[in-house]
């Protein structure tokens, strides 16, 4: 797979690690009143889908930055990358 | 028909007349008693064990491509019983002991072969861990014996002992464990549960589940409706997929795991070594090809086929474990989806839906656990109680705290 980084251009998903679920991103509010049970599924639960999925690489060989890489798990297509900041930034603005 | 050599020697005499289909091809009932999603070997082996022990009637195996085209035809045959950890260790030896039993139990030749596995050692500390892994696995009634180098060389000389990074000081070795061809643990397991009145129904796939006040009804299929008081799911890398349609998130991600073989050779590899330090296991089929593997990819993926850099590692690891195999040419690769789970261990267990089971996150050791798999999800279904040697394995223990975490890495499903 050669993931078409935002910054640096196409670069072998070799020198990436990966994390998971893009959802990720989304920490719950620690002082909520069901944290408990949202930590859980934060932690634990997955969609793991088959088609379209958001997930998070971090480029531990190139630049060090975390993305955003929207990819079809059915058949390895890479169809959107963002930086992870961007779309952390964009989620706070919108909330 | 039952099979034995001497209805070989009658067939011969009577030019191969007498052999008939090894399963039936019915058309759906519209109800059952029982209904089980996933003709692969955990679900066709649950099938077995309740229509054979449990002496249930009226169950169907749904399949949505062909029996045994999934993981039970894709892994590398590998079977054994050499966990760490309580909540695994009495399953898996349960297993083995199945295994052992397996062809007298299924009439049926599955060419189990006890020919031992040698995990091998490299430092001291690693060396710690398996003498107290051995030790675990002798309390449960398995088999464990430390060897020095001199002992590794003797049984398998051609080994690079001088790696500069990995030299090799030892092995853990575990001699009841092996092989088994893996197609005819799915042709026997059906035969036997069709001879026992299941219905083996293919090209059936589930599409959805009709669900009232909380508990199950029926399955949708590509073939139409059917009825059922209870149904069980074993679909292994889909096991997301199908649950979602019952409205569950599971504590799973599904991932690709390749596997190859090179062309046939004469024997030189006399049991499974795996090289776990160089993400490396390999073992000789008797057709004369090496079957081994590595490790998965590590990103979320249901399409059955990995990329290159894992292809890459895997030869390198077995280039430098074995040097003389540089010469074999790859004959096939392949991948399989695996339904990593958050710990690393599996489930078989009761869900928020009566009358609705499940039976996943076997990652990428399912292979082994089959029988017992089958055994035990079959005493779920037929008792409403988990099996006395897979009480561990609740769908609920990432709340409860309870994780069995053999690698001990967290909830990072590619670190399994």
């Amino acid at each position: 797979m050669i993931i078409p980084h935002p910054l640096l251009g196409p670069r072998d998903a070799q020198e990436f690690t990966y994390l998971g679920d893009a959802g990720l991103i989304n920490r719950p509010y620690w002082l909520s009143e069901d944290a408990a049970r949202a930590f859980h599924d934060y932690l634990y639960l997955r969609d793991n889908p088959a088609g379209q999925h958001r997930e998070l690489w971090f480029h531990e060989q190139g630049d060090r930055s975390w993305l955003v890489v929207t990819r079809d798990t059915t058949t390895h297509e890479i169809l959107k990358v963002e930086l992870a900041r961007d779309v952390a930034l964009a989620r706070r603005g919108a909330a | 028909m039952r099979y034995s050599a001497l209805r070989i020697a009658k067939e011969a005499l009577t030019g191969h007349k007498g052999w008939t289909p090894v399963w039936r091809d019915p058309d759906p009932q519209p109800v059952y008693d029982y209904i089980i999603i996933g003709g692969g070997g955990h679900g066709l082996a649950t099938a077995h064990y309740l229509s054979k022990v449990y002496g249930k009637a009226r169950i169907a195996v749904l399949e949505k491509g062909w029996i045994g085209g999934g993981n039970v035809g894709r892994n590398t045959t590998i079977i054994r019983s050499n966990y760490l950890l309580p909540g695994n260790e009495p399953f898996y030896e349960f297993s083995l002991k199945l295994w052992e039993g397996l062809e007298q139990d299924l009439n049926y030749n599955a060419m189990v072969s006890q020919r031992g596995i040698m995990n091998l050692i490299h430092t001291d500390s690693q060396r710690d861990a398996y003498r107290r892994r051995g030790n675990a696995m002798i309390l449960q009634g398995s088999d464990a014996e430390l060897l020095d180098a001199e002992q590794v060389r003797k049984e398998a000389p051609f080994l690079n002992f001088d790696n500069a990074r990995f030299p090799i000081k030892g092995a853990l070795v575990h001699r009841r464990g092996g092989t088994v061809r893996h197609d005819a643990v799915a042709w026997g397991y059906a035969r036997s549960a069709d001879s026992h009145g299941v219905d083996i129904i293919q090209n059936c796939e589930v599409t959805g589940f009709n669900i009232a006040q909380g508990r199950i009804k029926g399955v949708e299929t590509s073939r139409g409706y059917i009825g059922a008081t209870k149904v069980g799911v074993a679909v292994a890398g889909n096991s997301s997929k199908v649950m979602a349609m019952a409205g569950m998130r599971l504590p799973i991600e599904s991932h690709v795991l390749q596997a190859f073989v090179s062309e046939g050779l004469k024997p030189v590899i006399p049991g499974v070594i795996t090289f776990g330090a160089g993400h490396f296991y390999v073992s000789q089929s008797d057709k004369g090809g090496l079957v081994f593997g590595g490790d998965i990819d590590g990103y979320n993926s249901y399409a059955q086929r990995g990329n290159l850099p894992v292809v890459e590692d895997v030869a390198e690891g077995g280039m430098a474990l074995m040097p003389m195999i540089g010469r074999a040419r790859l004959l096939r690769m392949w991948g399989g989806i695996m339904d990593m789970s958050m710990d690393g261990s599996p489930f078989i267990d009761r869900t928020a839906v009566d009358g609705l089971y499940f039976n996943g996150g076997w990652c990428y050791g399912g292979f082994k656990a089959t029988p017992a798999s089958g055994y035990a999800f079959a005493h779920l279904l037929a008792t409403d109680q988990p099996h006395d040697t897979a009480t561990a394995y609740r769908l609920d223990r990432t709340l409860t705290g309870r994780m069995i975490d053999e690698k001990g890495v967290g909830a990072q499903p590619n670190l399994h």
